[in-house]
């Protein structure tokens, strides 16, 4: 397909309200910088009707949603990562590059584009909206914020800026009712005029073009716009601490402080509901005129397996609440500021912080958001060691094995003993990231001179409540997807495999000691004994690969099945009176570094382009696993904890 | 052309205001090509004539710095302001 080919997306099937309507939908690309408030604008446009997850952190994909404009259109509405020009120097700025000039082969070729502006922050901006002009596609200019511009005192011009750009220009305000209904008369308008893509004169700009550009937009700017030279009052004041070279610091460890005691205190309540529902349906199990091994199934299989990953659904919600909300703030780029030197010494980019920060609720949204750190080496090291931060799918391994074998007392009079240990695989999970990276970029990488570390500042901005509750929406709709889907589905196999064969007529052991289960456990006895792994560990661990927290689960599975009927309700005291302090412990430890989770390596393939780096993470953390566990069952059952 | 003294931004401390003289990012031994340097650069908005002011700076070794370039804040690294070259005084 040529890039001049005029643009023409497959029909969606829709219903055309009249008999001029088009049949097939229009799709509008929105582009411009990074912190524009594009997202909330798409979410103003489309709801949550989007069709791709939305992470938190920084949008890395294009998100497609559908929109029927006044005049009754259908239009696909396209949000894409921002960018300061289409050179494209990051992968994520590939997207944006690649729709934006039609080379894509997807079915999203832009009819219109819109450039949406921070109508506060207009000057590089306009250079963007220079350079759009060289695409060939119909452009316009939508000056969102067009509020918090007013209230700073700047005034726009918007009828000579439309003259100076030769673009049509319109405001809006993405987060008040109405406030897009100037934008969606000139979609609809832009739309109706059908003009064809022409040409692209667009080449890649050398400085010399740059330059220039960027002179031309500080003219229009100066004539046009009056009032922005003003720094935002309430931005200053507030970097003053935030910004500070050790208050900063101290500001944003107590915010980390604050944000893993409220995934363990807030969730409580939350918890203790998701676990008495579920605890009502087994009791409602055991009630029914049904064989043994169905209700078997049911309770053990089905809900006790479930329930046990579910009830992590309000630890997972607070977490996300947390980093969305820093992102709508502005914080996260000071995030990145803040420990830009920190993390350069052990190799990292500044960049790497977000990404990072994202894997503690999830690897997977963490590895793509690494498409913002360009340099290819630094993006790397990042996807490599993102998988060793302690990720919402181990909250309930950890928790269930601290629940089982550490007390429950405080130390120095205010720290909860158990919250400490938790805090310390946290730690070590942190620790190490910084440690293999910084093996990766002295050993591997030696030589080179690292990426320079650029970044915008944006002014503070007042998090909007729809937009985070469809972030959160998003996030909780794909747990519970997968609740219902892979581990549901282990947990059936796991059922499956601890219930068949059935024991003997007259069997002296627990069932469980005669299933397959059993047999696979006991057959790789030999590889796990060192680390101190029993068979039911073993047993727990392999469909443990298809997602971290089915472990748990498993175990539940298990040791219901093995023997106490109210096992599933008690697992942590099951374990606690099975195992020693130093399996635990050692099971902890393997589960810092712990490879199993074919999602992550899933995405890892596909963002590295290649098996190479999968392999190179499974086998790096599978070792680190071996020699953690192996080291701490040693160290414990030489000070009496075998 | 201005006869006016001139340093590099990157040498600069908190508070510093003046106006960018030229983007010179031969003379940085930065992570990438310099006419690479010196097109993001360009982007961020550090272009001749645009006044600056250095707002923050980090704790260690006074790096990164926060750099108010017309009405946007950029945070950069002290070597690549040191292809910024600005005079003192705006």
């Amino acid at each position: 397909m040529s890039a001049t080919a005029p643009a023409v997306a497959p029909s969606a099937p829709s219903v055309a309200s009249s008999a001029v309507a088009p049949v097939v939908a229009s799709v509008v690309a929105l582009v411009g910088n990074p912190n524009c408030g594009k997202t909330a604008l798409f979410n103003a446009l489309t709801g949550s009707r989007q069709k791709v997850a939305n992470y938190p952190g920084v949008t890395v994909e294009k998100k497609v949603g559908p929109l029927t404009t006044p005049a009754g259109r259908t239009v696909r509405v396209v949000d894409l990562p921002g960018t300061y020009s289409l050179r494209a120097r990051s992968p994520d700025e590939e997207v944006t590059r690649d729709i934006v000039l039609g080379r894509t082969r997807s079915d999203v070729i832009p009819d219109l584009i819109v450039c949406v502006a921070d109508a506060s922050n207009l000057r590089l901006v306009l250079r963007l909206v220079l350079e759009l002009k060289q695409v060939g596609r119909p452009v316009m200019l939508s000056l969102n914020m067009m509020d918090i511009a007013r209230k700073r005192g700047i005034e726009i011009d918007t009828e000579k800026l439309a003259r100076e750009l030769g673009v049509p220009v319109v405001s809006s305000v993405a987060v008040r009712r109405g406030g897009t209904d100037a934008l969606l008369a000139e979609i609809d308008r832009r739309l109706a005029a059908a003009q064809a893509a022409t040409g692209t004169v667009w080449t890649t700009p050398d400085a010399t073009a740059l330059r220039r550009a960027q002179k031309e937009a500080d003219r229009i700017l100066a004539s046009v716009v009056k009032g922005q030279g003003k720094p935002d009052g309430l931005t200053t004041r507030v970097d003053a601490v935030l910004l500070h070279p050790v208050a900063g610091l101290i500001v944003l460890l107590a915010i980390l402080f604050v944000m893993f005691q409220a995934v363990f205190a807030w969730a409580q309540p939350g918890m203790d509901a998701i676990e008495a529902v579920f605890h009502f349906l087994g009791a409602l199990v055991e009630r029914l005129p049904l064989p043994d091994l169905l209700k078997s199934f049911l309770k053990d299989g089905l809900i006790g397996g479930v329930g046990s990953v579910i009830v992590f659904l309000p630890q997972i919600v607070i977490l996300f609440f947390f980093i969305l909300l820093l992102e709508d703030l502005g914080y996260m780029a000071r995030a990145a500021f803040l420990m830009d030197r920190i993390m350069g010494g052990a190799g990292l980019h500044g960049r790497a912080f977000i990404p990072l920060l994202s894997s503690f609720a999830c690897a997977i949204p963490g590895v793509m958001a690494t498409r913002v750190i360009d340099d290819r080496r630094d993006r790397l090291t990042t996807i490599l060691v993102a998988p060793l931060m302690t990720c919402s799918a181990r909250i309930p391994v950890y928790t269930l094995i601290i629940g089982a074998f550490i007390p429950d007392r405080e130390v120095w009079g205010f720290v909860g003993l158990q919250g400490l240990v938790m805090f310390g695989l946290y730690t070590v999970g942190i620790a190490s990231a910084l440690a293999v990276s910084f093996v990766v970029k002295r050993i591997i990488w030696r030589g080179k001179s690292g990426e320079p570390f650029m970044l915008e500042l944006p002014d503070y901005k007042l998090p909007q409540v729809k937009s985070v509750a469809i972030g959160l929406w998003m996030r909780a709709t794909i747990f519970l997807k997968r609740a219902g889907t892979i581990i549901l589905s282990m947990m059936v196999v796991i059922w499956v495999l601890a219930s068949f064969p059935q024991p003997p007529e007259g069997a002296t052991e627990p069932a469980i000691n005669y299933s397959l289960a059993a047999r696979i456990g006991t057959a790789i006895q030999p590889l796990t004994a060192p680390l101190g792994f029993n068979w039911q560990i073993n047993v727990a661990l392999i469909p443990g690969m298809a997602a971290r927290e089915v472990a748990v689960g498993s175990l539940g599975t298990i040791y219901a099945i093995s023997g106490g009927e109210e096992a599933t309700d008690k697992i942590a005291e099951t374990l606690g009176s099975q195992w020693s302090l130093a399996t635990a412990l050692a099971f902890l430890a393997w589960y810092v570094y712990a490879p199993q989770c074919a999602p992550t390596l899933a995405v890892i393939r596909r963002e590295t382009g290649g098996w190479r780096w999968l392999w190179v993470t499974f086998f790096y953390m599978l070792t680190l696993a071996s020699v953690a566990a192996f080291l701490t069952y040693r160290i414990a059952v030489a000070f009496g904890g075998g | 052309m201005s006869i006016e003294p001139t340093i590099p931004l990157g040498t600069a401390r908190v508070g510093f205001r003046g106006r960018i003289h030229a983007i010179a990012a031969g003379r940085v031994a930065a992570g990438m090509p310099a006419p690479e340097l010196e097109r993001r650069l360009i982007e961020l908005g550090f272009v001749e004539g645009a006044d600056v002011e250095i707002l923050h700076q980090g704790l260690f070794g006074g790096d990164p710095i926060a750099v108010r370039v017309a009405n946007t804040t950029i945070g950069l690294r002290r070597r690549e302001a040191m292809a910024i070259l600005v005079s003192v005084g705006a």
